[in-house]
C-alpha cells in the first residue's frame, strides 16, 4: 500500500532538491548555494550572477522538471496503454512529425529560398513548426487507427508513419546544405537552455493540461494491466479511456518536444527505473514516483551537460542516453527481471 | 414451473452467435435457446471449434451478437450500461493478464473497481469484500506475492478471486482448467462448486473436463453440431446427449461410470 512508499518519496523529494540546486549552482561559472538564496529574497550584490540566476538557470532548471517529468509519464502512459515495456512517448509519432515540421523550416529554406529564409527560421517558427508538425503525423496516426481495432495496430501504424517522416526528412537532407544541415541536427540534440520565463509559462499551461487529463486516466490505467477485455468487463469505457491516454501523452510529449527538441530515451527508461525501486503497478503510485524520478535524471543529465567550469556544454540528448542506458542496464542485470 | 421462472439469471432467445464482417456472417451457432437458475452451477461442454467461447463471448459483450437476445437478471443485456453490467457479471478469461507485476492483492482489488470512486481509493467496504474473496478461495498467504511468482493453478485461484471481489450474480468462466494437472482440474472445479454454495451466485464455466463436470455440476449446457441442451448431468446421460458430442470413431461415452472410454 501506499504508507510503504512514504520514506521512498521523501528521500525522491529531498534528492529532486538537491539537484535542482545543485543544476542552478553548477555551469560554467559555479555560483555558491548561499548566492543562489540571495538571489531569490533580492539581495545578491553581484554583477552579473543575479541576471545568470534569473534568466538562465532557473527557467533551464524548471524546464528540466518539466521535460524530464513530462517525458517519463508519457512513457508511463503509452507502456501501459500498449503494454509493450519497449514503448515510448514517440510512438505515436509525435517526434517524427516534430522533426518533419522543423526539417521543413530549417531544410526546406534551401528548396524554398531568399526570403522565406530570414523570416521563418526564428525560435517562434521553430516551435511553431514541431508543434505542427507532431499534431499532423499524430492526426494521421490516429486516423488510420480509427480503422482499427486493435491496439497493438496503433503502435505498427505510429512506427511505419515514423519511417515515412524520416524518408521525407531524408530527401529534403539530400537537397539541403552543409550549413542548413548542421542547423536541423543542432535542433534533434535537443536544448533545455533557450526558454524564456513567457515561453515557460505557455510550455507550463500544457503541460499542467496533460498532467490533469492523466490524472483523470489512473482508474482506467490500473485495469489496463489486466488487458482490455478485463478492464472492459470491470465496467471501463475503453475507447474514451485510450483517448484521454493518447490526448495526454500528445500534449506532454508534443509541447516538450516543441520547446526542447526530441529529446530521446527519458521517456522510455524513467518508468522502467521506476518500477526497479517502486515494485508496484498501481499508478496511483507509479505516476507521482514517475515524475520525482523523471525530474531528477533529467536535471543531473543537465548538469552534466553543461561541463561544469568549462565554456563548453554537450549536446543533452548524447547525455540522456550515455548515462541513461547503462544505469537501465546495470539495474536490469542486477534485478534480473524486466518487471512490467 | 412459476417458481423457477423467477429464478432465472440468464436467458437466450433464439441466439445466433457468430463474426460478421461487412459482407459475410459466418453463423458459429444460431437459434440458442437457453434458460440457466441462479445459484448453481453450470458447466458449458461441447467439442473443439463448436463455438463455445463464441457463445461465452458473445453472453459476456465481448463479442456482438447476430440475432437474437439475452436476458441477464431478466434485462436485455443490449440495455446493461457497462458500469451495470460490471455490478452483474464478472468473468475470468482465458487471455493471460498484460502485467504480471501486480500483486496478488493488487490484482483481486482490481475487482472492485465498479464500486470505487474516480481515482479507485479502496473503502473500508472495498478491502473487507477482497479480504474475504482472499479466503473464499484460500490464497490469504499468496496475498502479497507478484503474479509472475505463482504457478499456474494459483494464478487461476486469484484471478477467480478477483471475480468474487466483483460481487456479481453472475460469474463466468473460459475454461479455467486449461493448462492445469488432473488435481488442480479438481480443485478449481470443486472450488466453483463450493463458492456456488456459500455464496449463492451462479457460476458458468466451458470446459473439456466432461466427466468431472458431471460429478460436480448442478446443470450442464451442451452444445453440439445441432442444438444446445441445457439439463441436469443425470438427465443428459439417460438421453444419451454425451454420446452425441463427439465422432464415434475413437472415443465413446460409457453411461455406467459417466466418462468417455477409448474403443478397444
Amino acid at each position: 500500500m501506499n504508507t510503504n512508499y512514504t520514506f521512498a518519496f521523501i528521500t525522491l523529494v529531498i534528492i529532486l532538491i538537491i539537484c535542482f540546486f545543485a543544476n542552478i549552482s553548477l555551469g560554467s561559472v559555479s555560483i555558491p548555494l548561499s548566492a543562489i538564496f540571495e538571489s531569490f529574497i533580492g539581495t545578491l550584490d553581484h554583477e552579473s550572477w543575479p541576471y545568470i540566476i534569473k534568466d538562465y538557470r532557473l527557467p533551464k532548471a524548471f524546464t528540466a522538471i518539466l521535460v524530464g517529468s513530462g517525458l517519463g509519464i508519457s512513457g508511463l502512459l503509452m507502456q501501459t496503454l500498449f503494454r509493450n515495456p519497449l514503448a515510448g512517448p514517440f510512438v505515436l509519432g509525435i517526434s517524427s512529425g516534430a522533426s518533419l515540421g522543423v526539417a521543413l523550416i530549417i531544410l526546406g529554406v534551401g528548396i524554398f529560398g531568399g526570403a522565406y529564409a530570414t523570416f521563418f527560421v526564428s525560435k517562434w517558427s521553430i516551435i511553431i513548426a514541431a508543434s505542427l508538425g507532431s499534431f499532423l503525423v499524430l492526426s494521421a496516426v490516429l486516423i488510420v487507427s480509427s480503422k482499427v481495432r486493435d491496439t497493438m495496430a496503433i503502435l505498427i501504424i505510429g512506427l511505419m508513419f515514423g519511417s515515412i517522416t524520416a524518408a521525407v526528412v531524408s530527401v529534403l537532407s539530400y537537397f539541403s546544405s552543409a550549413e542548413q544541415l548542421q542547423q536541423y541536427i543542432f535542433w534533434g540534440f535537443g536544448s533545455l537552455g533557450n526558454l524564456s520565463w513567457q515561453e515557460l509559462g505557455i510550455f507550463f499551461i500544457v503541460y499542467s493540461l496533460g498532467i490533469l487529463l492523466t490524472l483523470f486516466s489512473i482508474k482506467g490505467l490500473n485495469s489496463l494491466l489486466l488487458g482490455e477485455n478485463y478492464a472492459k468487463s470491470l465496467g471501463l469505457n475503453i475507447k474514451q479511456t485510450r483517448l484521454i491516454i493518447i490526448l495526454a501523452t500528445s500534449l506532454l510529449a508534443g509541447t516538450i518536444t516543441a520547446f526542447a527538441g526530441p529529446i530521446a530515451f527519458i521517456g522510455l527508461a524513467i518508468p522502467h527505473i521506476t518500477r526497479q525501486v517502486f515494485t508496484t503497478s498501481n499508478h496511483k503510485v507509479l505516476l507521482p514516483a514517475v515524475f520525482l524520478f523523471g525530474a531528477i535524471i533529467m536535471l543531473i543529465c543537465d548538469s552534466i551537460a553543461q561541463l561544469p567550469t568549462s565554456d563548453y556544454f554537450l549536446p543533452i540528448n548524447a547525455i540522456t542516453s550515455l548515462i541513461g542506458a547503462p544505469v537501465v542496464i546495470w539495474l536490469l542485470v542486477r534485478k534480473r527481471k524486466m518487471l512490467f | 414451473m412459476n417458481n423457477k421462472q423467477q429464478h432465472i439469471i440468464l436467458k437466450t432467445e433464439n441466439l445466433t452467435i457468430g463474426y460478421a464482417s461487412k459482407k459475410v456472417e459466418t453463423i458459429v451457432a444460431s437459434n440458442i435457446n437457453m434458460a440457466l437458475q441462479r445459484g448453481q452451477l453450470i458447466g458449458l461442454v461441447g467439442a473443439n471449434g463448436i463455438g463455445k467461447s463464441t457463445f461465452l463471448r458473445t453472453l459476456t459483450n465481448v463479442q456482438n451478437k447476430l440475432s437474437g437476445s439475452v436476458f441477464l437478471n431478466k434485462q436485455n443485456l443490449d440495455t446493461f450500461t457497462q458500469i451495470d453490467l460490471a455490478k452483474t457479471m464478472s468473468l475470468v478469461l482465458t487471455e493471460k493478464i498484460a502485467s504480471k507485476n501486480l500483486s496478488v492483492f493488487e490484482l483481486v482489488s482490481l475487482g472492485r473497481q465498479p464500486y470505487t470512486n474516480w481515482v479507485g481509493n479502496l473503502s473500508e467496504t472495498d478491502l473487507e469484500v477482497v479480504s474475504r474473496a482472499l479466503k473464499q478461495t484460500n490464497i490469504e498467504t499468496l496475498k502479497d506475492k507478484k503474479c509472475f511468482e505463482l504457478s499456474d493453478g494459483q494464478l487461476q485461484k486469484v484471478m477467480i478471486a478477483r471475480a468474487l471481489a466483483q460481487d456479481t450474480d453472475l460469474i463466468i468462466l473460459d475454461e479455467p482448467t486449461t493448462h492445469l494437472d488432473m488435481y488442480h482440474k479438481a480443485y478449481i472445479l470443486k472450488l466453483l462448486q463450493k463458492l456456488v454454495k456459500e455464496t449463492n451466485k451462479t457460476i458458468l464455466f466451458s470446459s473439456h473436463e466432461i466427466d468431472l463436470a458431471i460429478q460436480l455440476c448442478d446443470t450442464m449446457v451442451v452444445m453440439t453440431h445441432n442444438s444446445v441442451i441445457t439439463d441436469t448431468p443425470c438427465n443428459l446421460i439417460s438421453e444419451g446427449v454425451f454420446d452425441t458430442l463427439f465422432p464415434k470413431d475413437l472415443i465413446t461415452f460409457n453411461n455406467q461410470t459417466g466418462s468417455f472410454r477409448i474403443n478397444k
